[in-house]
């Protein structure tokens, strides 16, 4: 593969609504995100030759990207439905660059997100809730999502240390940086003993560990580098992306704590030609609260074991040593299905630039953002730049 | 409770494992040309591609790799059973899989510690499903 690095560029982006949201449908969400993002770069419709999304269980569609293209009025002639769960994002950003690299569109616009918190019916909640454990060989014994991460932290606890105060702490970060942005979901603080003494879900994961559920949406816009100067503000660079996926199901996961996130960096410092001493500042996804603690330190951002204390001595915060999820993440900001950790490649561009008053971090050149989707399954890493490099 | 879950989904992967556990058994594939054992049930071998494929039984006996207590469920029929174990097992032979642990003492399970094969019916035709007890009892 040739490399993608400033190649191209991140034009724009755009977040929905963001909540509750029971006026609007999931499609309707996406609509919103993508003219908003549209409207970021100064470009239109007319622009868009290309189209990826991910997928929905809110609403009952089968080809999501044509969906979304019927729903905007195009006719790409590039279009696609992801479906890496949480990781959909970064691996559209990815699957985009190549595409744009490859000639075989100038304009992706790409969006994820859905209708999670009030447009759900009884069988999508319940498919929801299920459709992530393997069928015939975990679902028998009841698990559930946050089971699944629930059983990742204990091991990780156990191996290297990790203690529920610090987890407690990424949650906290997460929620003092929505406090400070203008559309996060969460208005309310918490402190770590509110996440300690909240309601157990699956031990040791109380229910403030958990990601929220929000009616949201977000969209990037990706075109060719040389387009810069046309855009109506700063784009980011993409400067390093990789993937890896190693299973689906937690059962046949080959580890409890090494996952395809330490591969998926790798690959990405090494196209951009950086390394983690070079990342001003990080959005890690978040859905459970001990998942940014396993990518810190498998993406080298911190030693193993750690990356809890970056949290606890709020080194993560916005006026620390490394601000971590300045938008305040799954957690705090919004998760909606896939729509997840598109909000850290909105949240990545917003900070490049600068000018996020109470939010912008100081040092801001070079982002990380992960994405992950499953149970740590299919991971990818995107490095971006406020200017090629 | 036996058979107040629904049986587990029978298939053509898995259909021997599901008629050795109604009869006891905890079978397991076993490739005919590299040997290794694997679970879940695939038709090919995950270490060399192979099809040439047995089914070996289990000794029934593993450890616990890792677990949680689960007191929210996502479906009504198990949170009538919270708080309730799901568990990481590896087995004695090696692959790994996911049970419950069962028994009066299974919220007191610990990291590490060795558990034994169990059985509990599910559904209303004598379908069972594999489980772990606390312990290196009899299997
Ligand atoms: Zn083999």
């Amino acid at each position: 593969m040739s490399s993608l690095r400033n190649k191209v560029i991140v034009a724009g982006v755009g977040e929905s609504d963001i909540g509750k949201v029971p006026h609007m449908t999931g499609v309707g969400l996406n609509a919103q995100a993508c003219k908003r993002a549209l409207d970021d770069a100064g470009l239109t419709l007319k622009d868009v030759d290309g189209l990826l999304t991910a997928y929905t269980m809110t609403e009952p569609y089968f080809m999501l990207g044509t969906v979304v293209a019927e729903y905007l009025g195009l006719q790409p002639r590039y279009c696609a439905s992801v479906a890496v769960g949480g990781g959909s994002p970064a691996v559209m950003l990815k699957h985009a660059a190549e595409a744009v690299l490859a000639g075989n569109c100038d304009t992706v616009l790409v969006c994820a997100g859905e209708n999670r918190a009030t447009g759900q019916t009884r069988d999508s909640a319940v498919a929801a809730l299920t459709i992530v454990g393997h069928p015939y060989f975990e679902n028998p014994y009841g698990p559930l999502i946050p089971g699944f991460y629930a059983m990742i932290a204990r091991r990780y606890m156990h191996e290297y240390g990790t203690t529920r105060e610090q987890m407690a702490a990424v949650a906290v970060n997460g929620r003092n940086h929505a406090l400070r942005h203008p559309n996060a979901h969460m208005k309310k603080p918490i402190t770590i003993e509110d996440v300690l003494t909240s309601k157990p879900i699956a031990e040791p994961l109380n229910i403030l560990d958990c990601c929220l559920i929000s009616d949201a949406a977000g969209a990037f816009v990706v075109t060719r580098a040389d387009r810069a100067p046309d855009m109506r503000k700063r784009p980011a660079w993409l400067l390093g992306i990789g993937e890896f996926h190693t299973h689906e199901h937690l059962i046949a996961a080959p580890s409890l704590t090494e996952f395809g996130c330490r591969q998926s960096g790798e690959a990405a410092y090494a196209m951009a030609g950086l390394g983690p001493e070079d990342v001003d500042f990080a959005q890690l996804y978040d859905c459970f609260t001990i998942v940014p603690i396993i990518e810190m330190e498998e993406l080298g951002l911190a030693e193993r074991g750690a990356g809890g204390e970056m949290f606890l001595r709020k080194e993560t915060a916005i006026e620390g040593r490394f601000p971590v999820n300045t938008d305040g993440g799954l957690l705090s900001h919004a998760q909606a299905g896939a729509g997840g950790g598109i909000f850290g490649i909105v949240e990545a561009l917003r900070q490049l630039r600068g000018g996020e008053g109470p939010r912008q971090v100081k040092r801001h050149d070079v982002a990380l953002v992960h994405n992950e989707g499953g149970i740590l399954s299919s991971n990818c890493t995107i490095l971006l730049g406020r200017e090629a490099r | 409770m036996p058979g107040d879950l629904p049986a587990p989904i029978v298939n053509a992967d898995s259909a021997p494992y599901w008629e050795g556990a109604r009869n006891g058994k905890l079978l397991l594939q076993r490739c005919r040309d590299c040997g290794t054992l694997r679970f879940f049930p695939r038709y090919l071998c995950t270490a060399c591609g192979s099809d040439h494929t047995e089914w070996a039984e289990a000794s029934g006996r593993g450890t616990v790799h890792s677990f949680t207590i689960v007191h929210r469920a996502a479906l009504p029929e198990f949170q009538a059973r919270t708080p309730y174990v799901v568990a990481l097992i590896d087995l004695e032979e090696g692959p790994r899989m996911m049970t419950n642990i069962v028994g009066d003492d299974a919220l007191d399970v610990a990291l590490g510690e060795a558990v034994t094969m169990a059985f509990e019916e599910r559904g209303t035709e004598g379908a069972m499903v594999p489980q772990f007890r606390r312990g290196a009892g009899d299997v």
